[in-house]
């Protein structure tokens, strides 16, 4: 029985994978089990162990805890990676919300009907080029800093490095317009708990493919 | 110009309708500003007010706020309405979302087709009375307390107490089987600023009638 978190999830990246990307930017080892039928979800949810009888849940610090923002914000907030004070955490917080509803994008694209699928890519473009990627390349054109808030390494550029990769798994020139962006994201991928987390073989989970659905049905419906 | 914050929606709940609930119960007075047309939108998209294109927005200590979420964390930290410590935000956090989700659900309804509104509000009630309002009838029970964390006055109870009405106007014997969320219900309901808000002319709005869905629909195109 190790100190470690211990993540609930299926092994996919889902609503779980921004929560591993904040441990391994922190440089915190996690552990993780996955959930691979229904009835280790119902396990878990009959051992009472699931707040809302949903994932993810993560086992922190003596707490099973539940909802991705709740856990993000505990695990940013623990590492130092949620700004200085109220006026930092306000800036924080409105880029990742941002981020966070641009990533719901992106994730719900495999999940596309094939009829539907490139009307949704072309709003995936729409949205990232016109609505927030002129957002986050102002912003850093503006303080003209390496980082997005307080000239320092926050939950923020962690979660628009994992959105702005994500972007080019759907489009991979979709940073073409944006120079900032480019060199925003080299620079942190380049940080060391970046750089290792984006190596083969860590807990990052590949992008879902169609014939992993199926699986994932059985195991929430 | 006051300094008060001043609120930028529509006249409906939506995603502004916590905040009005977070503002008032700080005992914060707060100005608004309604859109009422599509051009209202544009306006505000055109003079770069908005960070995402998108409302809710507030000002507030000199900035534009935008995301619900981000707004609503500024005001309670401010107000003293999240915790004492990092172990009291996250229950806050999870409890929070728990009812977020629910009355997520809630804010949909109207949106949707009509031969699909008698199954979603079955839903509603079912995940209502058998995950969520569980949850906390049985946080209540635990530790006796009188709020929900950190025997303090917090967002979770402000929240809830907004879920718990939303929900009874879905069903209004819904707590029927909740009795330590009926105390709760009057004990939160009783607190002088929360008191205010809930008398008739106070700034809380109306549930969205058929008439506002097409009003909201044609300011947001959708």
């Amino acid at each position: 029985m190790s100190g470690k978190p211990k993540l609930h999830y299926c092994n996919a990246r889902g609503r779980m994978e921004t929560i591993r990307w904040l441990l391994a930017a922190a440089g915190v080892e996690f552990e993780e089990c996955f959930l691979e039928t229904k009835d280790d979800l119902t396990k878990l949810q009959k051992d009472g162990s699931l707040m809302f009888q949903q994932v993810p849940m993560v086992e922190i610090d003596g707490m099973k805890m539940v909802q991705s923002r709740a856990i993000a914000n505990y695990i940013a907030t623990k590492y130092n990676l949620y700004g200085k004070d109220l006026k930092e955490r306000a800036l924080i917080d409105m880029y990742v919300e941002a981020i966070i509803d641009l990533n719901e994008l992106l994730m719900t694209h495999t999940f596309q009907p094939a009829d539907k699928k490139e009307q949704h890519l072309a709003t995936i473009v729409d949205k990232a080029t016109n609505r927030y990627f002129p957002v986050f390349e102002k912003v850093l054109k503006d303080h003209g800093q390496d980082f997005l808030v307080g000239n320092k390494f926050s939950r923020a550029d962690v979660q628009l490095l994992e959105t702005l990769l994500m972007a080019e798994e759907c489009k991979s020139d979709i940073l073409a317009k944006f120079p900032l962006l480019q060199s925003f994201k080299a620079r942190i991928s380049n940080i060391p708990s970046m750089k290792k987390f984006l190596q083969p073989g860590s807990q990052r989970k590949p992008p879902l493919q169609e014939k992993d659905i199926p699986k994932l049905m059985k195991i929430f419906h | 110009m006051a300094g008060k914050p001043k609120l930028h929606y529509t006249k409906g709940r939506g995603k502004m309708e916590s905040i009005r609930w977070l503002l008032a119960a700080a005992g914060v007075e707060f100005e608004e500003e309604f859109i009422e047309t599509k051009e209202d939108l544009e306006k505000l998209r055109n003079d770069g007010v908005l960070m995402f294109q998108q409302v809710p927005l507030v000002e507030i200590d000199g900035m534009k706020m935008v995301q619900s979420r981000a707004i609503a964390n500024y005001i309670a930290t401010k107000y003293n309405l999240y915790g004492k410590d990092l172990k009291e935000r996250a229950w806050i956090d999870m409890y929070v979302e728990g009812t977020t989700d629910l009355m997520g659900m809630i804010m949909y309804l109207p949106f949707q087709p009509a031969d699909t509104k008698e199954k979603n509000l079955a839903l509603i009630i079912e995940r209502a009375t058998t995950r969520y309002f569980p949850v906390y009838e049985k946080a209540l029970k635990d530790h006796g307390h009188d709020y929900l964390v950190g025997n303090k006055l917090s967002w979770a109870d402000i929240h809830l107490l907004e879920a718990i009405l939303m929900t009874e106007e879905c069903k209004p014997d819904i707590l029927s089987a909740f009795p330590l969320l009926q105390a709760f219900k009057g004990r939160i309901s009783n607190i002088p600023t929360i008191k205010k808000f809930l008398q008739p002319g106070s700034q809380r709005k109306p549930p969205t009638d058929e008439k506002f869905v097409a009003v909201v629909r044609k300011i947001f195109n959708i």
